[in-house]
């Protein structure tokens, strides 16, 4: 037991991460605002909440437009549902900005927030407003919630895949970290010639290739959702695709010489040609052209801005916890193939 | 070290010129390939598309040159070059002979190809960053895939190994060599390009250092 606490500790930290990654809430948010446009006058619009509840916090609720310095208080507000409210605005001429940011505030969601949620339409868009054209502040001291339940940000476009986050990433992390065992088992095998860091070396390029496939599909399932295609040209896309060719490869080479340590020394060379190139061009070439993933190509890595306290607590713990578990295969992968060893030696001998 | 080195080169360069038809294959598989090339395009003026056909035509090329570089030694003729020459020395002189003939077959191919079709995308290049990409280029399949061709050659199916091996190694390099080349065409200025002109060397450089350190441990198989 003491030796083994780790997997015990992965295991519930699989768990738990599994569990409440899937089914804590998101935060609410607004889905939807219909119609898209704002004109000069009078608009009323739809607003579409998600996880939201407009009708139980109506008392103290409150929606604002804002725009460059200005707010815009709706004249009319009325609550469908909690999913859906309407408000209707009275739009001055003049804005600040093209765009309008809406806010919505209760008690008990509270302040819930779409970014450029409107387009001005045939409005006259200035750099600032005269001073006797700007209105008072109209939005009252906003109401704040008691204390929310656990939940995830609620993103525009990421929504509910937000979740992914828990399972691409530690995917990736953990291929890369088996990748590296297999790596290192391979340069041991060059130094010692012991077959038993050959078989190590492919039971963890397995393994590793097993976590390239759980990272490939949520990533591809991921890019559906929110870049509209399952497949994109992306240079850290390709790159994953190249990587997993390259292990796809050591297999092919090593299956296709007999003689088993011959495909030892060839796999070991191979994986270290490979291992160090691939690595090198990970580093380079994503530097070459713009990408949506991110972390890559100017791109922010999601830890600077949307990973929140919440995802943290969460994200964390699953990177470890895959990680833990990836190597915990890999070593049942190295005793039975161990096993397998021993035993067509006894049957040789 | 060196003396190693140039005696293996000049023996690959003398066995070679006594078997002139079989580096002719090579060549010929270039001039076949373009002149498939030119019966079903005519010409290209389109730059990307030029550039794009030129590397993969000279990409399989050199896979296909690089294959044969341990093809005559087999077997005895193997072990007999290994008491002559340290490995090291082995490696680097194949590596150095595959760059040589690779760079020849670059410019030719690169030749007999603006000659068939169109020399429409060479009008805004520039000269200098062009014969650069080629030269880098060149230089870079050969010491890549000598590696990758030594590991082949310990196999029965060595073309077919070869390509399956090769070609995700090859492929993020012949990406920034695309690029670099397509903009030499296009006459962008080196401070532009030159970081591409830099990476393929470092590129090449890494190869011939990994091929230096891990040859040692193939041969004796």
């Amino acid at each position: 037991m003491a030796r083994n606490w780790w997997k015990v500790l992965s295991a519930l930290l699989v768990l738990t991460t599994l569990v409440i990654g899937l089914k804590a809430p998101l935060a609410p948010g607004i889905a939807e605002v219909s119609p898209e446009r704002l004109a000069y006058g009078v608009n009323s619009v739809t607003v579409t909440g998600y996880n939201t509840r407009f009708a139980e916090g109506e008392e103290d609720l409150q929606v604002w437009l804002s725009n460059g310095t200005q707010l815009i208080c709706p004249y009319e507000l009325s609550v469908v549902n909690d999913r859906e409210l309407r408000a209707t605005f009275s739009i001055p001429e003049k804005t600040e900005d093209a765009f309008f940011d809406l806010y919505v505030n209760n008690s008990k969601d509270g302040t819930v927030m779409l970014e450029s949620a409107f387009m001005q339409k045939d409005l006259t868009v200035v750099a600032s407003l005269p001073e006797n054209e700007r209105n008072p502040s109209c939005v009252r001291k906003p109401a704040v919630t008691e204390a929310a339940e656990f939940n995830f940000p609620n993103q525009s476009i990421l929504n509910e895949t937000i979740r992914n986050l828990f399972f691409h990433v530690p995917a990736w992390f953990t291929m890369m970290l088996l990748m590296g065992f297999s790596l290192a088992y391979s340069i041991l095998y060059l130094r010692r010639s012991d077959m038993a860091y050959d078989a190590k070396a492919s039971d963890a390029a397995t393994v590793g290739l097993v976590f390239a496939a759980a990272g490939l599909a949520t990533g591809s399932v991921w890019a559906r959702f929110t870049w509209g295609a399952w497949w994109v040209s992306d240079p850290r896309l390709n790159g994953a695709a190249l990587g997993v060719l390259v292990y796809l490869a050591y297999f092919v080479l090593k299956s296709s010489v007999n003689d088993s340590e011959k495909a030892a020394a060839l796999g070991a060379v191979y994986n270290i040609f490979a291992f160090v190139m691939m690595m090198l061009f990970i580093m380079v070439l994503p530097r070459m052209t713009d990408s949506l993933h991110p972390g890559v190509g100017g791109n922010p890595a999601f830890s600077q801005y949307d990973l929140d306290d919440n995802m943290r607590m969460i994200f964390y713990p699953a990177v470890i916890g895959w990680m833990g578990i990836g190597v915990w295969i890999m070593q049942l992968m190295n005793r039975t193939s161990a096993l397998k060893r021993a035993k067509i030696l006894r049957e040789y001998a | 070290m060196w003396v190693e080195i140039k005696a293996v080169f000049l023996k690959d360069l003398r066995s070679e010129w006594r078997q002139r038809h079989a580096a002719g294959s090579v060549f010929l598989y270039v001039l076949a390939s373009v002149f498939v090339a030119y019966l079903a395009f005519r010409e290209i003026a389109d730059v990307p598309t030029w550039n794009a056909l030129f590397w993969i035509i000279s990409l399989f090329a050199a896979f296909n040159a690089a294959a044969r570089s341990f093809a005559n030694e087999n077997g005895g003729r193997r072990l007999y070059l290994y008491t002559l020459a340290r490995p090291e020395a082995v490696v680097l002189g194949k590596m150095m002979y595959n760059a040589l003939l690779l760079l020849i077959m670059v410019f030719a191919g690169f030749a007999f190809f603006a000659l068939t079709l169109g020399t429409v995308p060479l009008r805004g290049a520039d000269p200098a960053a062009l014969v650069a990409a080629l030269a880098l280029g060149s230089l870079g399949l050969g010491l890549i895939l000598t590696l990758v061709s030594a590991l082949a050659s310990h196999t029965d199916n060595n073309l077919g190994l070869m390509a399956i091996l090769g070609l995700p190694v090859i492929l993020p390099f012949l990406l920034i060599l695309m690029r670099f080349s397509k903009n030499a065409l296009d006459g962008l200025p080196w401070s532009v390009n030159g970081v591409y002109a830099l990476q393929l060397g470092a590129v090449s450089v890494l190869s011939l250092a990994l091929s230096y350190i891990l040859f040692p441990y193939l041969w004796r198989e």
